[in-house]
């Protein structure tokens, strides 16, 4: 028999978030010692540092599906947005030094005959307008889209289907030259940022760590988010939406809530994943980049934020690895990967390994629910 | 004054006419069982009493506000709280938390996201009430199918509403939950206005109050049960010719 304890208050940091706040910063301290003593090769940063934006963009996909159900399946759009803002910085901070010289235009404007830079890019020039872009046009992008859906009270499949198409259709848009994002090829070539030479490794280091960073603040974001009483409705709207209505709450607002932060998380990934990549092209708006996103939170564990982390930098890595070794077997593989885990593992890699701890705590006759007092 | 008028409410889905011409009130703090055969428009009034549909004609009037402009959150705010026939309580949430979820507080996003509201005393009572108390920290989804029915008018008990809507509380209950929670029905008429929509006639009995009969979409009867069961019209809809 359990004592009546005060309400169940969770905790912003349990043992797991600890952990995933420790492991973190040893990655922060740890990967330049070890690119330092050249036990780790210099391009071995620059992929762990893709790899960590990826995680933030994983954590900002599970707030959004693990929590409140919603299957977007365009979230790469949002992760992309945010890589365009800071690429157009970075091309701006090119000046002169292109291959035209054109102090005004980047070099594919030049090549295109273009004579003045786009309203659009007005103001990519300043490193804080970028960053702040980075944010905001993922997270407009998400409430005008959020707005309409959920208000039509558009929900399950439908919804996935037109976040993909919106995806879509963001990629064929910026595939075009006309729309000034330097179409196909999209923007490269980059030199600096603030200063700092983006090819040399000290910058490279700087950028893996301040990746980071963005790993736990996101992470600390969402999990401030799930704790919240915001979070149980958030969670109640997942598992029975009219309910919840009935209760008196409004759905949309909540929905909008969790899309708009979500997206904007996603924008601060890919601004970081830019010039950490050196390139952003329309090929990051693919469904496909979109759908393994899914694929990374739902093999780490959908709802556990920490899981949707892992999931990414596994199945990253284990892309990185395979694409080199065996291209051809890729997809083969990560489609292999994705069937056994939703057969065996339906809760992911996380999930599995809480299972097996609930069942430890019951051999050993202890109540489960102590544990999720804890947790 | 009436807490909920109902005037001449029609609402027709592809020219059936679901709802029609729909006349009756509820006074504050009554108890009312709703009974009709199937398809008699039972659901249909509940949805539009909570402004999850529109009605196409008529008038409804709740607490002195227009229930035809508002939606299923604004009928909850106002004080209606909505039982379904299956029970349905976030199965992944603890008792508490549902219970929590359930209680008079701020609802918009921001005022849940920060907030602070302890409502640990109010818990702990409404758990002595629906006898869950050791059941706090387990998840709802672990309940029987009779305690998940307690949990969940523990929840509408929480939301401490003016007017209650109840569906068939008595579906899949054993003889002993059915009477328990006639008793508790009626325990809790005066301190709120309950409207029980019901089949079971024993379970209407035990009720012990005002029936309004419907049929096609309108009151066909009302009064008394045993008023209502010796209607000519009733037994002729209920038995056919």
């Amino acid at each position: 028999m359990l004592t009546p304890a005060p309400l169940n208050r969770k905790r912003l940091l349990n043992t797991r978030g600890w952990t995933f706040l420790i492991v973190l910063a040893a990655i922060a301290v740890g990967v330049p010692y070890l690119n330092a003593t050249g036990a780790l090769p210099d391009y071995a940063v620059s992929l762990i540092g893709k790899y960590l934006c990826f995680a933030l963009l994983a954590i900002a996909l599970d707030l959004l599906w693990g929590y409140c159900g919603i299957l977007s399946l365009g979230h790469g759009a949002f992760f992309a947005l945010g890589g365009y803002a800071m690429g157009m910085h970075l091309m701006r901070e090119i000046g002169d030094r292109g291959v035209y010289a054109n102090p005004d235009l980047p070099d594919f404007m030049v090549f295109l005959n273009w004579q003045e830079l786009p309203w659009f890019w007005w103001g990519f020039d300043l490193f804080w307008f970028a960053a702040v872009m980075a944010l905001f046009v993922p997270g407009l992008l998400a409430f005008v889209f959020g707005w309409f859906a959920f208000r039509s009270r558009v929900t399950g499949v439908y919804l996935s289907i037109i976040t993909q198409a919106m995806t879509y259709a963001l990629m064929l848009a910026f595939f075009r030259n006309e729309m000034g994002f330097g179409g196909n090829n999209g923007l490269t070539d980059f030199k600096d940022v603030l200063g700092f030479d983006l090819q040399s490794q000290d910058t490279r280091i700087g950028l893996m760590v301040l990746s980071t960073l963005a790993v736990a603040l996101g992470f600390l974001i969402c999990r401030a988010v799930v704790i919240s009483k915001a979070g149980k409705v958030i969670v109640g709207i997942r598992d029975s939406e009219s309910r919840m209505r009935f209760l008196g709450y409004r759905v949309e607002g909540y929905k909008l809530f969790v899309f708009v932060l979500s997206a904007m998380l996603a924008g601060l990934a890919g601004a970081l994943y830019t010039p950490q990549v050196g390139i952003i092209n329309p090929g990051e708006f693919s469904p496909a980049n979109s759908i393994e996103i899914v694929i990374w939170v739902a093999i780490g564990g959908r709802g556990t934020l920490v899981g949707a982390a892992i999931g990414a930098v596994l199945i990253a890595a284990a892309k990185t690895l395979l694409t080199g070794l065996y291209p051809e077997a890729w997809l083969f593989v990560l489609g292999g990967i994705f069937v056994f885990v939703t057969i065996f593992m339906p809760r992911g890699v996380l999930g599995a390994w809480d299972s097996m701890i609930d069942e430890m705590w019951h051999t050993r006759g202890m109540d489960p629910r102590e544990r999720r007092l804890a947790a | 004054m009436s807490l909920l008028t109902l005037d001449g409410v029609t609402r027709s889905f592809d020219g059936f006419k679901a709802i029609n011409g729909l006349s009756f009130a509820i006074e504050p703090g009554e108890l009312r069982a709703v009974i009709g055969p199937n398809g008699a428009g039972k659901t249909t009034m509940m949805d539009i009493v909570t402004g999850k549909t529109r009605p196409d004609g008529g008038s409804v009037r709740f607490d002195g506000h227009d229930m035809t402009k508002t939606d299923e959150a604004g009928s909850a705010r106002l004080g209606i709280g909505r039982k379904f026939q299956k029970p349905t309580v976030f199965e992944t949430h603890t008792v508490e938390d549902n219970l929590v979820l359930s209680l008079k507080d701020d609802r918009s996003v921001f005022g849940t996201l920060f907030s602070k509201t302890d409502h640990a005393a109010r818990v702990a009572d409404l758990l002595a009430l629906i006898r869950l108390e050791d059941r706090r920290l387990d998840f709802a989804a672990d309940l029987s199918h009779g305690q998940k029915q307690w949990l969940e008018i523990g929840m509408l008990l929480a939301q401490d509403p003016k007017l209650l809507l109840v569906d068939e509380p008595a579906a899949g209950m054993t003889d002993e939950e059915t009477e328990r929670t006639a008793t508790l029905l009626r325990d809790l008429a005066g301190d709120h206005a309950i409207v029980v929509v019901e089949h079971d006639m024993e379970f209407v009995r035990q009720l012990d109050c005002k029936v309004t009969v419907l049929h096609q979409g309108s009151v066909l009867a009302e009064g008394a049960l045993d008023a209502v069961s010796a209607n000519e019209k009733v037994i002729e809809v209920y038995l056919g010719r």
